[in-house]
């Protein structure tokens, strides 16, 4: 826990602008190759792993979450949890990380970089 | 840090080649970098043991290939190549070898060809079985590829390591359904296997035996070179699909409706991967057992007298068979019932029609299905060890225990009890009753998952015992299909015919086509001369 407060911390002193669309976009391409096999609507293992840690009390699907900031996101995507392993540079590089970061946070009400 | 063996200057002076290869920011050695190299599922996390890469390289060629496996063999640099380095449960992206280079060919993620008038697919290691899936998907061919469960792990990487799919028995033996492949080989020299041996040769991916000795399997489940291409041969979209079960009532019914089902596949009429059940024992896919049935079991185990008593009092079947039919409609309701006429030769049989499907599926057939049988690539499997309302607590994965097993309700009924007595004696959960999985066509695999933690003294204990499973398994002649590295050793030993004949045979051709051992030391048990003269 003590390293997601330093990385919230970091996060909010690197707080400026919001991402921009391409970069949206682009990172919703990389959710959709990367994560959505899991973390998807219906029956799968990310979505049902996360509604039931949560019991409806943030949204199942990491695609509707607004809490996830840059810096936890690509935290759990370089150190993975659970049954969900961590990803190599060969398949998502820190580009294609800094995208998809921030599209999982395109809806957040705090900073999205 | 060096691989073993390696002094600091010859290993800078390696890297400095590799990045001359590949390109600088392909070649990871950051500590930071080279960590998502470590296995997710090793059963050594955290230990002295854990087996980690030194480093690692990212080639986009062939002939970046070369130059990278020249380089390492100049400089004595083990290397341990992975394709898409999702092999969970079998060492994922980690080397056997601590320190070696890992050589990461996930960007060589080329589809060359797909042909669907050959149904036939050359593909490159980093191209994954999604990757396949889409290509084909988006041009609207009418092929399927048999997709092992889960999806993401690559054709080249998953048939290399003998996986298995869903689909009819001819594309499910992934390896079976290879045709040609090109191999790289410690000195970087490039060596093209069957038709592919012919320059000019059409037919790399029609015939798979080229002239003389067949060598293809030399590079599976091995270290004797670098495969960066494999061809497959693709099943053509069928009509339809459909599936019926069987259930038979007694607990001895087991016996011949294992050999009718051996008959009926072996004689293509169910060309489906069959499932096996047991309604009264309940189970995976199955109703849940009834307590008093834990009881009667836990008592007396599954040859319990009043255990039989209670299944036929109640008009419960004691073991059910679903068969599976790929084809043309009418070809495979003439098929089912044919297989219903053979089972009725066992006295009490019952059938039910389950599914059927007719191509393309609407999407809500699409959600409904079990994917991988549909040659769809998922990764829904990982549920099994997922956080879930069954299992609030979740582990950190899970290392497979499959040993091979003969195609008989009797070894299916002897394998129970000993596995039964063996968890009793290393303490683990008991199992109830296991059916096996009916990958491949002459015989059966039983699936154990053994849970990975982030407790040492936990995998500690659980690799102990996965050794004794290994060698209980062995003494009654059964043999694992696979395994993770590091039981690679444990498992080659129990392959021991003529003191390690087989072997001995494999370390020879090793330092023939790998003299200075470079390529995945220690895999499938295969150490270099110079790795077992220290072992020794
Ligand atoms: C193999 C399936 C799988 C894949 C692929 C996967 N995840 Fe996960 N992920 C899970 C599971 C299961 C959990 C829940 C772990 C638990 O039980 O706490 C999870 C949890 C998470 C969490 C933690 C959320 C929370 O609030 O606890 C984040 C963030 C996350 N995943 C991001 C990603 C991203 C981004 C990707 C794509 C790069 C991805 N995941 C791919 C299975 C997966």
């Amino acid at each position: 826990m003590k390293c997601l407060f330093a990385l919230t911390f970091l996060a909010l002193a690197g707080q400026g602008f919001a991402a921009d669309d391409a970069t949206i976009q682009k990172g919703e391409k990389v959710f959709d190759y990367w994560c959505a096999t899991c973390h998807g609507p219906g029956n799968l293992p990310g979505t049902v792993a996360l509604q039931t840690k949560y019991k409806g009390a943030k949204p199942a699907l990491l695609s509707e979450r607004t809490d996830l900031i840059p810096p936890v996101t690509k935290t759990f995507v370089r150190k993975g949890v659970s049954i969900m392993p961590f990803f190599r540079k060969t398949e998502i590089s820190d580009a294609d990380l800094d995208a998809l970061a921030a599209y999982i946070a395109r809806n957040n009400k705090a900073p999205t970089r | 840090m060096p691989p073993p063996g390696v002094n600091a200057k010859d290993f800078s002076d390696a890297l400095k080649q590799f990045e001359e290869a590949v390109g600088k920011e392909w070649v990871f050695t950051s500590d930071e970098d080279v960590a998502l190299y470590r296995d997710a599922y090793s059963p050594f996390w955290g230990e002295p043991e854990e087996r980690v890469a030194s480093a690692a390289v990212a080639p986009y060629t062939v002939e970046q290939v070369q130059a990278v496996m020249k380089a390492a063999n100049e400089y004595k640099i083990p290397v341990y190549p992975i394709s898409t380095g999702k092999n969970l449960g079998y060492g994922g992206s980690a080397p056997n070898l601590s320190g070696s280079v890992v050589l990461d060919l996930k960007r060589m993620n080329r589809i060359l060809d797909v042909s669907e008038r050959n149904h036939s697919a050359l593909v490159e290691p980093g191209v994954s079985y999604f990757d396949l899936y889409r290509h084909i998907q988006e041009r609207k061919l009418k092929l399927w590829v048999d997709v092992p469960d889960p999806g993401w792990g690559s054709p080249v990487g998953n048939s290399l390591d003998h996986g298995g799919g869903y689909l009819q028995p001819m594309y499910r033996n992934h390896f079976d359904s290879h045709c040609g492949m090109e191999v790289v080989l410690a000195n970087g020299d490039l060596l093209r296997t069957g038709m592919g041996a012919m320059p000019g040769a059409q037919t790399w991916q029609q015939y798979k035996f080229g002239f003389g000795p067949w060598i293809d399997g030399m590079f599976s489940q091995s270290n004797f070179g670098v495969v960066t291409k494999m061809g497959f041969w693709l099943m053509p979209e069928p009509d339809a699909y459909l599936t019926g079960t069987v259930s038979v009532p007694k607990y001895e019914d087991l016996i011949p409706m294992i050999d009718i089902l051996t008959l009926l596949e072996n004689s293509g009429i169910s060309n489906g991967m069959p499932g096996l059940g047991s309604p009264i024992l309940g189970g995976f896919m199955m109703p849940q057992r009834a307590p008093e049935v834990t009881e009667m079991l836990q008592k007396d185990g599954v040859e319990s007298a009043s255990l039989h008593k209670y299944a036929q009092d109640r008009g419960i079947p004691f073991w059910s068979c679903t068969v599976k039919f790929y084809g043309p409609e009418k070809a495979i309701r003439a098929q089912w019932e044919y297989a219903q006429e053979k089972f009725s030769a066992i006295p009490g049989a019952k059938f039910k029609d389950d599914e059927f499907y007719k191509f393309p599926l609407t999407p809500d057939q699409f959600n409904k299905v079990h994917k991988p049988e549909m040659g769809i690539p998922s990764l829904e499997m990982f549920s099994i060890g997922a956080r879930s309302p069954y299992n609030p607590t979740p582990g950190q994965g899970h290392i497979w225990f499959s040993p091979i097993i003969p195609r008989t309700g009797e070894a299916v009924l002897e394998a129970n009890k000993v596995f039964a007595k063996a968890a009793k004696d290393f303490g683990l959960p008991l199992l109830s009753f296991s059916l096996p999985t009916t990958y491949w066509m002459r015989s059966f695999i039983f699936l154990f998952g053994f849970p990975i933690t982030h407790d040492i003294a936990t995998n500690k204990k659980n690799r102990e015992t996965f050794k004794q499973v290994v060698r209980v398994a062995a003494e009654h002649g059964w043999g694992e299909y696979r395994t993770a590295p590091a039981y690679q050793d444990a498992v080659m030993d129990t392959y021991s015919f003529n003191n390690h004949a087989l072997r001995r045979f494999h370390e020879t051709v090793k330092d023939a086509v790998d003299p200075n051992g470079i390529i995945s030391a220690g895999r499938y048990g295969i150490w270099p001369k110079h790795l077992r003269e220290t072992k020794a």
